[in-house]
């Protein structure tokens, strides 16, 4: 003290004093900056983050929707869902993993690459997602389960669902079956991306998939930063998909196939012939569904799509295969159009002379003397011949379309083929050749270029026996459902239009395909139904695979029992019943069966027979499920 | 009360009475009130529940507050007198964490004492400031205007600031830095030498930056652009932002804060503290807090302003610097506004070293204010105390 001039002192406090401020100041501006941040982030940006957060905190996750039932015409279940317990462990619950998996294979056996495949989800996923043990445990192994659970530490039972159709190959078909969702199958709805989600792959399944499938649920859930669930904040339920009721007639559909079951390669139709309602869509060989519902090996399925028989297509509305005679009744009416009377003769020799080429009848010592009626009950190949060169191939394809072939009918099922129905244009366009006055012939009896499929042939008898009516089939007959605002009702079926043929036209048909069963002579005579009031009428067809060289008919047909199987005949016939007022119709086309006399006709009486005696009208006690009613199925 | 005003009598000695009288008890009003939010917040860092934080918080906060009380007692010519003794001690905790610290976080921070962890860098922040006071009290004015006298307490700053960066501990090296360039400032060194600091420093960064650590390097580019990597490094910077954006202006409630309490938020009880206040009583907490530090920020320079020595003035200033580096950067990192440094948040922050400084920190400025007439000579007090 003392030595310090006393303006040094002051000086001194002056510097400070100054100085400090100004320290100060910039202290306060830093926390000025400090404030103006604050509001930037928590009144300007605080939307937006509070957004962030949200997003951050909460997860939305799907809820799996049931997928609806599918039904036949009497409720009973063609497509359920079946629970499938899981045995879920969560790791962060299960103490000593090892011990708990020890513990837990003596109740459920694991094998070791289970076991490991476990133990190796374990460590990949955090400590609190459940990691699937097993699948498809039996009830029996679930009740254990529960019953050990303090000694399982972490373990969980999971109830899935997984389809079954519980008259597998019989129906699948109809009903095809479901399978996980290929990437081309994604359409963006969060739905398909679920793990283990299933969708329709074929039939039904894939025809009605979007109702079947449902709405999917929505559940909010609170996750922390690990994505841990922490709440549940919100949940939506799924809405099951809606059941599907179709027109089939299971018992007739098993019937159908059983029936068929001998054959290599078959397919048959029964169908309303008033509706269009299928009560039957047979095709053997089938495939059981549930392999897809579980998982095919590459081999199984290279087995099944390798199969020459295709087991995998369902013939009866994929498969084309030449008509044979049962196009006679076409070819028959565009004569009646043309002004050709019922009583028009035409003398069989057994062939017909046309240039210098011979058309053979299929018999060959010939039919004489017959008219229409005979000519269709004997199904003589002449009288066509003849006819079809009157009234010309054109006619006769206006005719054939009017019937529904040519094109596909539209039944509600993926994979029908529209067949063809030969015009001279067509040829033209398609083969690139003028055609040729033979091949009119060929074609009017059901040969050559002319291709339909069964469920066509059905629909074609249909239009004959219902009185000339447009009938078009069908296989959903309704849904039953759960949200009515979100399906739409498959469209009224008819009245239909008329085709335009005359009733006294398709009366004289009638009338001979009455006679083709049942009267002496005719071609299906062994095939009469003999129970009163049940009786059917019809018209066999056989389709040839080979051309017969003029060699072949010289040294003497070979008959059909002595070729190969592939190189012989296939059976066709198609029918209807009741003969006094039609109701059903079938078709049957046995692949390479030989006659259709023979192999089809048997098969198709069979299934009239049993349709008639299914319908409710002719048993008691049975009562058609009216739309809307809640299902009775399981 | 009349006798302890005698200017005459508290320039010798004061009982210990006296002193106690004289301690500034607003300002410890304002300490309660913020170390009591800082409970509150550990009670919500954890769930809702005292354990592990606030329990443990509350009862270092009591050995901290016996501290407090101490450093504000003792006369302010111990502090004087022990200046150099403890820059020295610091120096050498600082040179033997180096030698046998242990490592955490990539860096040798920690010496372990049993009983705490002691960060040897945060004691030197009360120390630097101590001893540069001490010098800057010898100085006449014009001395301080020139460059001699300056190299001196230049070497004082830049020894401990080499070590810190050698751990590598960036913030507190900074911190260190910037509070004795404030004492500088204060002390009146001609402002174009800060200039020109201010202008080697930039030129050096190109140099710095090769120094530094890739997780150091790694924090300074996500700060300069956080989206950069927004699951890695800017994760943090990022979600802190969101939680505080969030919380808006009247928050979430307390326990409430969905980022924090789901653990969005990284380090909640410690360094990102503020933001789980900030996103649980929104922009009206975060002010609150802020005009509790303010409260006390004006307290250390009234309590500068009203000393009648040079020593007591420029500690108090420098120790209130000190805090207000504390409190700005840890909020400024955490919203945003600077690299993710690992500076606590003073009174609220979970830990026991940073707390000690800061009580120790607020004792001798409230020592500086009961020993406000005391006169100290150029040379060091004369008398036989």
């Amino acid at each position: 003290m003392g030595t310090t001039p006393p303006n040094d002192e002051q000086e001194r406090d002056k510097t400070f004093t100054r100085r400090s401020l100004i320290v100060g100041g910039g202290m306060t501006a830093l926390l000025s900056t400090l404030v103006a941040r604050m509001y930037y982030l928590q009144v300007i940006e605080a939307d937006r983050f509070l957004t962030m957060a949200e997003e951050n905190r909460i997860n939305l996750r799907l809820i799996r929707p049931s997928r609806g039932k599918i039904l036949d015409r009497f409720g009973e279940p063609l497509a359920v869902n079946r629970q499938n317990f899981r045995a879920l462990i969560v790791a962060e619950d299960a103490g000593e993993v090892e011990e708990t998996l020890d513990r837990f294979s003596q109740i459920v056996a694991i094998d070791q690459e289970t076991r490991d495949r476990i133990i190796r989800d374990i460590r990949r996923k955090r400590k609190f997602v459940p990691v699937t043990m097993r699948d498809n445990l039996t009830w029996d192994q679930v009740s254990r389960l529960e019953v050990n659970a303090p000694n399982l530490p972490g373990i969980t039972i999971e109830v899935g669902e997984t389809r079954h159709y519980p008259y597998r190959s019989l129906t699948s078909q109809v009903i095809g079956h479901v399978g996980a969702v290929s990437e081309k199958e994604l359409t963006g709805d969060p739905v398909l991306e679920l793990p283990g989600f299933r969708i329709g792959k074929k039939g039904v399944e894939r025809q009605n998939d979007l109702a079947l499938r449902g709405t999917a649920g929505r559940r909010q859930v609170e996750v922390n930063a690990m994505g841990r669930v922490i709440r549940e904040l919100n949940r939506d339920d799924a809405l099951p998909g809606s059941d599907t009721v179709l027109t089939i007639d299971a018992k007739l559909q098993v019937f159908a196939q059983q029936r068929m079951m001998g054959e290599k390669s078959a397919s048959a139709v029964v169908m309303d012939v008033h509706t269009g309602e299928v009560l039957a869509l047979a095709s053997v060989p089938s495939f059981d569904p549930e392999l897809f519902v579980r998982g095919l090996s590459t081999q199984e399925w290279r087995n099944l799509i390798n199969d020459p028989l295709g087991p995998l297509n369902n013939k009866a509305i994929s498969g084309l295969y030449n008509p044979g005679s049962t196009f006679k009744m076409l070819v028959a009416i565009a004569a009646l159009e043309s002004g050709i009377g019922p009583g028009y003769t035409v003398y069989c020799p057994g062939h017909m002379r046309l240039g210098n080429h011979r058309f053979h009848c299929w018999r060959r010592w010939g039919h004489g003397k017959l008219d229409m009626r005979d000519a269709l009950k004997q199904s003589c190949d002449v009288w066509y011949y003849d006819v079809a060169w009157k009234v010309g191939i054109e006619k006769i394809a206006e005719v054939a379309r009017r019937f529904g072939l040519g094109e596909r009918v539209g039944i509600d099922l993926p994979g029908e083929r529209g067949g063809v129905v030969p015009t001279k244009a067509w040829k033209l366009a398609n083969i690139g050749e003028p055609w040729q006055g033979g091949e009119t012939l060929v074609n009017a009896i059901g040969q050559g270029f002319v291709l339909t499929s069964p469920l066509q042939l059905a629909v074609m008898t249909a239009r004959l026996v219902n009185g000339g009516k447009a009938v078009t089939p069908r296989l959903t007959r309704g849904f039953h459902l759960e949200d009515p605002l979100a399906r739409e009702q498959p469209p009224v079926q008819g009245p239909f239009p008329d085709i335009g043929v005359s009733e006294h036209h398709l009366a004289l048909m009638r009338d001979a395909m009455d006679a083709v069963v049942n009267e002496r002579r005719g071609t299906a005579r062994g095939s009469k139904i003999e129970e009163e009031g049940f009786e059917m009428g019809g018209k066999t067809g056989t389709s040839q695979v080979r051309r017969i060289t003029k060699e072949e008919r010289a040294a003497g047909v070979i008959k059909n029992e002595d070729l190969p199987w592939h190189r012989r005949d296939h059976a066709l016939f198609v029918g209807y019943a009741p003969t006094k007022s039609p109701r059903y119709c079938c078709s049957v086309v046995v692949e390479h069966g030989g006659g259709g006399s023979k192999a089809a006709a048997p098969i198709a009486r069979d299934l009239l027979l049993e349709a008639q005696k299914r319908d409710p009208i002719n048993r008691a006690g049975v009562r058609v499920v009216s739309l809307g009613s809640p299902s009775q199925g399981s | 009360m009349a006798v302890f005003d005698d200017p005459l009598r508290r320039d010798h000695q004061m009982t210990l009475a006296e002193r106690f009288w004289h301690i500034n008890w607003g300002l410890l009003l304002v300490i309660a009130a913020i170390a009591g939010l800082g409970f509150a917040m550990l009670y919500s860092a954890a769930g809702g529940d005292w354990d592990p934080w606030a329990k443990r918080q509350l009862i270092r906060f009591g050995g901290a507050f016996g501290l407090f009380f101490i450093c504000a007692m003792i006369d302010i010519r111990f502090w004087f007198r022990c200046a150099y003794l403890i820059y020295f001690g610091a120096f050498m905790l600082l040179v033997a964490v180096e030698l046998f610290g242990s490592v955490g976080m990539g860096a040798q921070r920690w010496i372990d004492l049993k009983v705490m962890q002691l960060q040897p860098s945060e004691v030197m922040k009360v120390a630097l400031v101590l001893v540069l006071a001490r010098y800057f009290h010898g100085l006449q004015v014009t001395e301080v205007r020139r460059i001699g006298p300056l190299i001196w307490p230049i070497l004082l700053v830049l020894a401990p600031v080499a070590l810190v960066l050698k751990q590598p501990d960036l913030g507190t090296a900074a911190m260190l830095a910037m509070a004795a360039g404030a004492m500088f400032m204060i002390a009146g060194v001609r402002w174009w030498k800060f200039a020109l600091v201010g202008a080697a420093a930039a030129a050096a960064v190109p140099v710095i930056w090769n120094f530094l650590r890739s997780y150091q390097k790694e924090r300074v580019l996500t700060f300069l652009n956080p989206e950069r990597d927004p699951l890695g490094a800017g994760y943090h910077i990022m979600q802190s932002q969101i939680a505080l954006g969030s919380g808006g202006v009247t928050g979430k409630g307390f326990l409430a804060g969905t980022q924090s309490h789901l653990n969005f938020l990284p380090e909640k009880q410690t360094d990102f503290i503020f933001t789980m206040l900030a996103e649980e009583f929104g922009m009206i907490g975060g002010l609150i807090l802020l005009g509790l530090y303010f409260i006390i920020f004006v307290y250390g320079f009234a309590i500068a302003f009203r000393a009648r020595n040079h020593f007591g003035r420029l500690l108090a200033a420098g120790l209130t610097v000190n805090l207000f580096l504390y409190v700005f950067i840890n909020i400024a990192m955490v919203m945003g506004l600077l690299p993710v440094v690992g500076v606590p948040l003073p009174l609220i922050s979970y830990g026991g070293t940073a707390m000690l400084t800061v009580m120790i920190s607020l004792g001798i400025i409230s020592s500086v204010s009961v020993h406000k007439d005391v006169r100290i000579p150029r040379r060091g007090p004369s008398d036989g105390w």
